[in-house]
C-alpha cells in the first residue's frame, strides 16, 4: 500500500489544474495523440479488456466487454453517453474529478468514443454541478480549439461531437436508462431491458453509457498500459471464477464521522479499516465508530466488527451488503441511532422513487410511514418485520421492478434489521413503552397519522 | 412451430406469432392478471402485476431450468420452449404484495365508484389480494378533476398504469395526458390550458384499469351490473365500429367499443360514442299518422298495413327512397315489397350525409366523413333492383318523367332530415309516406307518417366502407308506438310472425353475387364481402 502512487487525483492540487494548458503540460492527450496515430479502435477494446476495468458507476460491469456489446455492423450513429449524474448520498469522486481535472475525463471520453466508433457524445451533468458545468464547458471548448474534438481530429479521420446536457436535479436519472430517457426529454423512467443500451439506447441507437470515474480510468490504462493497471488492485477470489476480479486505483469518498473526510484515491481492495485510520484520521473526536456505510446509502451497512471488508467490487457482497457501488463510505459513529439512519435512508428513497412500479413507489412510502411512526414514539415490534418483508420484497434480485434502484432502497432496511435487530427493538421498546407489544393491525382510518401530526420523541 | 409450456400444459403457436405470457395463458383460459399491460399499446412492464415465473426447456434434453427472479409475463416473449408458472406460491405472494401496495392509498370509495362492478383493481383484490390491511396509512379522497370535456379524473384511484398517457401518445397522436410529480405522489394531469381534447377521447375511459377516469356523460347514470351488454355496430359513421349497447330495460346507458381487429381493433370515437342521446329525445316521432280531410289521425299498425297496402296498389307508379340507414335486410325487404306493388318501380338511395372529410389517426384509426352506416350495403340493394345506382339528387327529375304516383321515403336520420327544405316531387305525386325518426319539413308533407325505429333499436347487418357486413341483433326495444322497420316490410309483404333477419339475409345471400359471403354464419366480428368476390 505503500508505494501506491495516485494518479487520477495526481494533477488536482496543481494551481489552475483544470485549464488545458496544465493537463497538457503535465503529459495530457499524449495518449490520445498516439493512439489517434498507431492505434485502431480494436486495439483500444482490447486494451481496457486486457485491463480488467470495470465501471465505476455502481454496477461493476467491465467496461471492455459492455463495449463489445454494440452491434458489429450497425449503419450508426452509435452513441456514447457520459454518466455525469453523480447523486448517490455519500458521493463526490465525479465531482471533484469534473471540476479539478476535467480534461482527464475528455481524454478517456474521446478515446472510448474512439474505440467504440461513437460520433457523438453527451455528457449527463448533474444539476447541482454548476461550477462541473463551467469547467467542463470550458474544457470541451479547449479541446475543440485544440483540434482534438470536431471533425477529422488529429487528421485520423475520425470525427465527434461532444455535447453537454445538465439533468433537472433527479436522482432517478442516474440509473441507465432513467437517464437515457431524460437525455430524449422525457420523463426519467427506466426502461425495460431487454433491450439493453448497447443495442438501443439514446434514441433508440446503440448507446455507451459509461461513468466519468471510469473514463478517467481508459485515459490512465491507455497512456501507462493495461499491465500497469492490472498490477493494482485483487485478482478474482479462487471460489469465485466468474468474479472478474477488481483492478485499478479507486476513488474513495470518505465522509461522515471521520476527522479528515475527503475524496482518496487508493487500490481496490482497501479496506474500511484502512480507509478510515491511513486516510481519514481516524473516527471523529476519538469516538468509536458504530457502522459504515461502504459504497453510497444504497449499498447497506456495516458493522464495526465487519470494517476488516475489502472495498472491491465482492468484498461488501460477502459481507451481507449489496455491493461496492460508488466507494462513498460513510462513517457511522456510536452516538448515531440506527432508526435515525434508517428514517434518513427511507426518507430519500420515498422522495426520489421514479415512481414506475408499484412495490417499490409504495413500498418505500410505506415503509417511510412505518419509520415516522416509530419516530413519533407510536412503533410496535411488528412494524420491525413489516420493514423486513417490504425490502425483501422490493428490487430487481426478486424481480419485482423494472430497475435496481430499488434494491438499493431496500438493502438499508436488510442490513440494518438483520445486523442492528437489538438496536432497533430496543428503540421501539424505550421510545413505546405502553404500545411496542401490540400486534394487532390498526384500523387504517382511525390510527392514519399524517407528517404534521408528528412530534419525534427523543 | 412453437411449444410453449403454461403451467404444465403445452401449447402449440404457429410459427410467426409474436405472442407474450399474458396471451398464450389466455389461449389456456388461464387469466394472468395485469393492469398496464394492453394489446394496443406499447410494453411498459411497470405494474408489476403479471410476474410470473419463467424458464426453457432445452430442446435436446427436455430439462427445464427456471429463473430465479419473477418476470412480467406482458414483457416475456412466447418462443419455442419458453415456460410459464402462473400458479406458484412465489407469483401468489407477488401479486397479493402488489394489490396491498396499490391499496395504501387508494381511497377505497367504491360505493361512489362508476368502476365497481367492472374494475380490475376490486376484481384483482378479491381474488389474489389480502384479506386484511396492514399498512395504518389514511387513504386518500376521491379528489376529482376535470381533464377534457368528456373526461373527469378521479386523482387517486389511479394505480399509474399509464395506459391513457401511451393512448394520447401512441394512437391519437396528441399526447395530452402525462405524469406530473414523483413516486408516490404522481398524478395523471394534463398541461393548463391544453385539456384532454381529441376524437378518441372517451376510450381512456375504457383503457383505464381503475375508476381513475370517468365518463363526463355516464358518471352517476346507472351502476355497471344493472346494465346488459348488447353486441351491436356503431351507426354514426361509415368505419361501422363493433360496439357493445350497453342497456338496462330498454334505455341505453352507454356504448363500449367492442374488439375487432379488421375494424376498430379496441377503439371507437367519441362522435359514436356519445352519439346515442337521439335514442330516448322527446322529440322521437312515437305514433303512425295519417292526413286525412279533418286533420291528422292516428292509426293502429295492424290497420295501417292494410291501408298502405290497398292505396299504394291503387295509386299507379311507385317509387322508394331507402335510407342508408337501413339494415341490409331491411332494405331488401322493402325493395321487394316496392317491386311487388309495381314491377317497375323506381327505387333510390336516400340522402348520403356526409362532414368534412376522413380522419386517420396515427395507427390507423379512420373516422369517415361518410355518416351513416350502411350506404355500401343499400347501394348494393339499389343497383340489384334497378340495374344502376338511382340517387336521391337524381329521383325528382325520375319520378316526373315516369309519371310516379307514390313515394316512400325511409329515414332514420338522428339529425333532421338531410335536405332540410321541403322537397318537390311534382304536383302529380297522390301518396307520400315518410319514415323517419323526427319531424322535418318532408314529414310535413307526407300522407302517412310512420315513426321508424333507431340503430340500437334495428336488427340485422351494416356493411362498412370497407365492404365488410357485420349482422346483430337488436338491442332495446323502441318505444311504444313504434314499429321497426324490418317489422313492417315484413308484414306488408305478408310474411307469417316476426322478422327474421337471419333468414332474410339468406335470401340476400342467394340472390345478390355482392353478399354470397354472407350466407355463411356471421363471425362476431363480421365478414369480407369483397373476398368471396375476388375468389368468384
Amino acid at each position: 500500500m505503500a508505494d501506491f502512487e495516485p494518479v487520477l487525483l495526481a494533477n488536482i492540487h496543481l494551481p489552475d489544474s483544470h485549464t488545458f494548458d496544465v493537463y497538457e503540460g503535465k503529459g495530457g492527450y499524449r495518449a490520445l495523440r498516439k493512439t489517434m496515430r498507431e492505434l485502431k479502435p480494436v486495439d483500444v477494446i482490447e486494451m481496457v479488456k486486457a485491463s480488467g476495468l470495470r465501471g465505476r458507476g455502481g454496477a461493476g460491469f467491465p467496461t471492455g466487454l459492455k463495449w463489445t456489446f454494440l452491434p458489429k455492423d450497425h449503419p450508426g450513429p452509435v452513441y456514447f453517453l457520459l454518466n455525469a449524474d453523480e447523486s448517490e448520498p455519500g458521493t463526490f469522486n465525479n465531482r471533484i474529478l469534473m471540476e479539478e481535472d476535467p480534461h482527464q475525463i475528455l481524454e478517456g471520453l474521446i478515446l472510448s468514443c474512439f474505440a467504440t466508433r461513437a460520433t457523438a457524445a453527451y455528457i449527463y451533468l448533474r444539476y447541482e454541478y454548476p461550477l462541473a458545468l463551467e469547467r467542463m464547458q470550458r474544457a470541451v471548448d479547449e479541446c475543440y480549439r485544440a483540434r482534438y474534438l470536431g471533425a477529422n481530429i488529429l487528421g485520423s479521420g475520425y470525427s465527434l461531437d461532444v455535447t453537454l446536457h445538465r439533468g433537472a436535479a433527479a436522482y432517478i436519472c442516474g440509473e441507465e436508462t432513467g437517464l437515457i430517457e431524460s437525455l430524449e426529454g422525457k420523463r426519467a423512467w427506466p426502461r425495460i431491458k431487454p433491450p439493453f443500451p448497447a443495442v438501443e439506447g439514446v434514441f433508440r441507437k446503440p448507446t455507451v453509457v459509461n461513468n466519468v470515474e471510469t473514463a478517467a480510468c481508459v485515459t490512465q490504462i491507455m497512456s501507462r498500459g493495461s499491465d500497469w493497471f492490472k498490477s493494482i488492485g485483487v485478482p478474482p477470489p479462487a471460489d469465485n471464477p466468474r468474479d472478474a476480479g477488481s483492478y485499478g486505483p479507486k476513488l474513495y469518498c470518505l465522509s461522515g464521522h471521520i476527522e479528515r473526510p475527503g475524496c482518496y484515491e487508493a487500490p481496490l481492495g482497501i479496506t474500511v479499516r484502512q480507509l478510515v485510520d491511513q486516510y481519514g484520521g481516524g473516527v471523529w473526536r476519538g469516538r468509536k465508530a458504530k457502522a459504515a456505510i461502504p459504497g453510497g446509502i444504497s449499498m447497506g451497512l456495516l458493522r464495526e466488527d465487519e470494517f476488516d471488508c475489502p472495498l472491491d467490487f465482492s468484498g461488501p457482497g460477502r459481507y451481507g451488503c449489496l455491493g461496492l457501488g460508488t466507494a462513498a463510505v460513510v462513517i457511522l459513529d456510536e452516538t448515531v441511532s440506527i432508526m435515525d439512519y434508517l428514517y434518513n435512508s427511507a426518507r430519500f428513497f420515498a422522495h426520489e422513487r421514479g415512481g414506475q412500479c408499484p412495490p417499490c413507489r409504495e413500498g418505500t412510502s410505506w415503509a417511510l410511514k412505518i419509520l415516522e411512526r416509530i419516530r413519533a414514539g407510536r412503533g410496535r415490534l411488528k412494524d420491525l418485520d413489516l420493514l423486513a418483508e417490504i425490502a425483501g420484497s422490493i428490487g430487481i434480485i426478486p424481480g419485482t421492478t423494472i430497475c435496481g434502484l430499488a434494491d438499493g432502497a431496500a438493502w438499508p432496511m436488510k442490513n440494518a434489521l438483520s445486523k442492528f435487530r437489538e438496536e432497533c427493538e430496543e428503540t421501539i421498546k424505550r421510545t413505546n413503552p405502553k404500545g411496542w407489544m401490540v400486534t394487532d393491525p390498526v384500523p387504517a382510518l382511525e390510527a392514519g397519522i399524517t407528517v404534521h401530526e408528528l412530534k419525534a420523541v427523543h | 412451430m412453437a411449444t410453449v409450456i403454461v403451467d404444465g400444459q403445452e401449447v402449440e403457436l404457429p410459427s410467426g406469432s409474436a405472442l407474450n405470457g399474458i396471451q398464450v395463458a389466455k389461449q389456456l383460459g388461464i387469466e394472468v392478471p395485469h393492469y398496464c399491460w394492453h394489446p394496443g399499446l406499447t410494453v411498459v412492464a411497470s405494474c408489476r402485476m403479471c410476474l410470473v415465473e419463467t424458464g426453457r426447456r432445452d430442446p435436446a434434453t427436455g430439462q427445464i431450468t427456471m429463473m430465479g427472479k419473477l418476470s412480467p409475463a406482458c414483457q416475456t416473449p412466447a418462443t419455442d420452449g419458453t415456460v410459464f408458472v402462473t400458479n406458484s406460491e412465489k407469483v401468489r405472494a407477488a401479486r397479493a404484495m402488489v394489490e396491498e401496495d396499490l391499496l395504501i392509498r387508494h381511497p377505497v370509495d367504491c360505493p361512489i365508484c362508476d368502476k365497481a362492478g367492472e374494475c380490475h383493481l376490486q376484481d384483482y383484490h378479491f381474488e389474489h389480494g389480502r384479506d386484511q390491511r396492514r399498512a395504518d396509512i389514511r387513504p386518500f379522497t376521491s379528489r376529482r378533476r376535470p381533464v377534457g370535456d368528456t373526461v373527469t379524473l378521479f386523482v387517486d384511484r389511479c394505480v399509474m398504469c399509464t395506459r391513457c398517457v401511451r393512448f394520447t401518445r401512441e394512437i391519437t397522436g396528441t399526447s395530452e395526458l402525462m405524469v406530473i410529480n414523483r413516486g408516490s405522489h404522481e398524478e395523471i394531469d394534463v398541461f393548463p390550458g391544453y385539456p384532454l381534447a381529441n376524437k378518441l377521447s372517451g376510450n381512456v375511459v375504457d383503457l383505464c384499469p381503475v375508476g381513475a377516469l370517468g365518463d363526463v356523460d355516464f358518471l352517476y347514470q346507472q351502476r355497471v351490473w344493472f346494465m346488459k351488454r348488447q353486441p351491436h355496430v356503431c351507426a354514426g359513421c361509415a368505419t361501422g365500429c363493433s360496439i357493445f349497447v350497453e342497456e338496462n330495460q330498454d334505455r341505453v346507458y352507454r356504448l363500449k367499443p367492442r374488439e375487432n381487429a379488421a375494424v376498430n381493433q379496441w377503439w371507437m370515437c367519441d362522435e359514436g360514442r356519445y352519439g346515442f342521446a337521439h335514442l330516448h329525445s322527446p322529440d322521437r316521432m312515437t305514433s303512425p299518422r295519417r292526413r286525412g280531410d279533418s286533420g291528422w289521425a292516428d292509426v293502429e299498425w295492424s290497420q295501417l298495413v292494410v291501408e298502405l297496402d290497398q292505396q299504394l296498389r291503387a295509386a299507379g307508379r311507385f317509387a322508394v327512397v331507402l335510407s342508408p340507414h337501413l339494415t341490409v335486410e331491411e332494405a331488401y325487404l322493402l325493395a321487394c315489397y316496392a317491386r311487388s306493388v309495381d314491377a317497375q318501380a323506381l327505387i333510390a338511395l336516400g340522402p348520403v350525409p356526409t362532414e368534412g372529410t376522413d380522419e386517420t389517426f396515427p395507427q390507423g384509426f379512420t373516422i369517415s366523413a361518410e355518416k351513416c352506416p350502411n350506404r355500401q350495403g343499400v347501394a348494393a340493394i339499389v343497383q340489384h333492383f334497378q340495374g344502376s345506382l338511382l340517387e336521391f339528387a337524381e329521383l325528382p327529375a325520375r319520378m316526373a318523367a315516369e309519371g310516379v304516383r307514390s313515394l316512400w321515403v325511409s329515414g332514420g336520420y338522428k339529425t333532421d332530415w338531410p335536405a332540410t327544405a321541403a322537397i318537390d316531387f311534382g304536383s302529380e305525386l297522390r301518396l307520400l309516406i315518410v319514415q323517419d325518426l323526427f319531424a322535418s319539413p318532408l314529414w310535413e308533407q307526407a300522407t302517412f307518417q310512420l315513426p321508424g325505429a333507431a340503430f340500437a333499436e334495428r336488427a340485422g347487418s351494416y356493411v362498412n366502407r370497407h365492404d365488410r357486413l357485420q349482422s346483430f341483433a337488436w338491442a332495446i326495444r323502441p318505444p311504444a308506438g313504434v314499429m321497426v322497420e324490418g317489422q313492417l316490410y315484413w308484414r306488408l309483404l305478408g310474411r307469417p310472425g316476426l322478422y327474421q333477419a337471419r333468414e332474410v339475409l339468406h335470401e340476400v345471400a342467394r340472390e345478390l353475387l355482392y353478399f354470397a359471403a354472407a350466407s355463411e354464419p356471421i363471425a362476431e366480428t363480421g365478414v369480407d364481402l369483397k373476398v368471396l368476390q375476388l375468389a368468384k
